[in-house]
């Protein structure tokens, strides 16, 4: 069992062939631990997105290996990758991809019903996970348009959240929300990650990849720079009294 | 908090002073630890710094002794009517942008375009790293802060907050210009009237 929650090797991924191929990635390594928030930063076209969707088993890979929770995800059947992206990874995206016709609640238990947990059960978690993302229980039975952005958003999270899963993966999850906004949604992100899940989070915002414990730089499709991992408490004393 | 900072603002002293005097007569160690209290220690003040600016501030007649010590033989200082006017002057007047460190940035990214064997993707990215690194602190100790509590000192810290996140946009501005600028591209150098370089006079 890898010590990783996601851990991508050497990962090429190109479109097209010959003349009109394109390098989307070219030999990405990424290892995300529990607890560890990571945020990919790159220009447009540096193939930030198509990261999060080898990531998360959206797209398979050219060459290389994609292993979540110790499973590569290449030796699985769809069937078994549709099942294994359901339990273990949570995806945020900036467009919400709330069902119209769901309650908030109906929603967020959708993906445990589909896990076979019964309707009563995945309702309960469902409220649950509402109520850690600040979603009372009287907007958990309205619908996604009846919500405020901010709300939509954090129904999205609550989905991404709900049950056992340990990987988030965040596509510019904050889209168009306002600053105070945006910040509630990483502080969200980041209380889960240290409660030891681990998240993946693309963003072109400094100030939101700010909350993240490294930050990673992606140019046309290959990893340029990385701020490594925070310093811990120890180490910045010791920093601070070793002069 | 001894937390180094990419940024060494270099904060108006003088003014911070005259403001907390504001509140009433102190001594040197109540100025510094009241100074620290009310910029979450972003400043740290050496006491020397603190003596220093108070005397100048007395020369100026912005602040006086106060008459009478405590009973320890410190000096307590108090505004005078020049040091309150000249206090409400500077509440009253918006900052202009002076000399920041980033000017320092802007100076050796220009340089570094026009500089032969110069890297200057690589600078920017060197430069957006450390800024990175620093947003990752400020926003760490910023997610510890309590928010009723460390009010004025939130104000301070979100202040950096977006100053470090101007300075990566930025970056990722100049970034996406030299994408845009063929290599080579970057502006002859002013040559003088007698350069008598062969490949200089076909520009």
């Amino acid at each position: 069992m890898s010590q990783y929650v996601l851990e991508l090797r050497d990962v090429t991924r190109v479109h097209g062939s010959g003349d009109a191929a394109v390098h989307a990635l070219r030999g990405v390594s990424l290892t995300l631990a529990a607890g560890e928030l990571v945020a990919v930063m790159g220009p447009s076209g540096s193939g930030k997105s198509t990261l999060l969707n080898v990531a998360g088993g959206l797209d398979a890979p050219s060459a290389g290996v994609v292993v979540v929770e110790g499973t590569d995800l290449q030796q699985l059947s769809a069937t078994a990758l549709a099942a294994l992206r359901r339990r273990s990874i949570g995806y945020v995206f900036q467009d919400y991809n709330l069902i119209p016709a769901l309650t908030a609640a109906e929603n967020v238990a959708l993906p445990r019903e589909l896990d076979g947990i019964g309707a009563r059960a995945s309702r309960r978690e469902a409220l649950a996970a509402l109520d850690e993302v600040g979603v009372g229980a009287a907007a958990a039975d309205r619908f996604p348009d009846e919500l405020a952005g901010g709300q939509r958003q954090r129904v999205a999270i609550a989905r991404a959240l709900v049950g056992p899963r340990r990987l988030v993966l965040a596509d510019e999850p904050t889209g168009a929300l306002d600053s105070e906004s945006g910040e509630s949604v990483l502080r969200l992100l980041r209380a889960r990650c240290d409660a030891g899940a681990a998240g993946l989070l693309v963003t072109h915002e400094a100030r939101l990849a700010g909350w993240a414990d490294r930050v990673v730089f992606l140019r046309d499709g290959a990893v340029v720079d990385d701020t490594g991992p925070r310093l811990d408490a120890q180490a910045l004393l010791a920093q601070g009294t070793g002069s | 908090m001894h937390t180094k900072y990419a940024y060494c603002v270099s904060m108006p002293i003088r003014h911070g002073l005259l403001a907390l005097l504001q509140r009433g007569p102190m001594y040197g160690y109540q100025l510094r630890a009241n100074f620290e209290a009310a910029t979450g220690a972003t400043w740290p003040l050496n006491i020397g710094q603190v003596y220093t600016t108070l005397a100048r501030l007395e020369r100026d007649g912005l602040v006086e002794p106060a008459p009478g010590e405590d009973g320890d033989g410190k000096v307590t200082y108090r505004l005078t009517a020049a040091g309150r006017s000249e206090l409400q002057a500077w509440f009253a007047t918006p900052l202009e942008r002076r000399s920041r460190p980033r000017d320092e940035l802007a100076i050796k990214l220009a340089t570094a375009i026009t500089t032969p064997g110069v890297d200057v993707r690589a600078v920017i990215q060197a430069q957006r790293t450390a800024t990175m690194r620093t947003l990752r602190e400020l926003t760490r100790l910023k997610a510890q802060a309590d928010p009723a509590g460390d009010a004025a000192w939130l104000l301070v810290n979100e202040s950096m907050i977006f100053q470090a996140e101007a300075e990566a946009r930025w970056l990722d501005h100049c970034e996406a210009r030299l994408t845009s600028v063929p290599p080579g591209g970057a502006p002859p150098l002013t040559q003088p009237a007698t350069a008598n370089d062969p490949t200089e006079v076909a520009r």
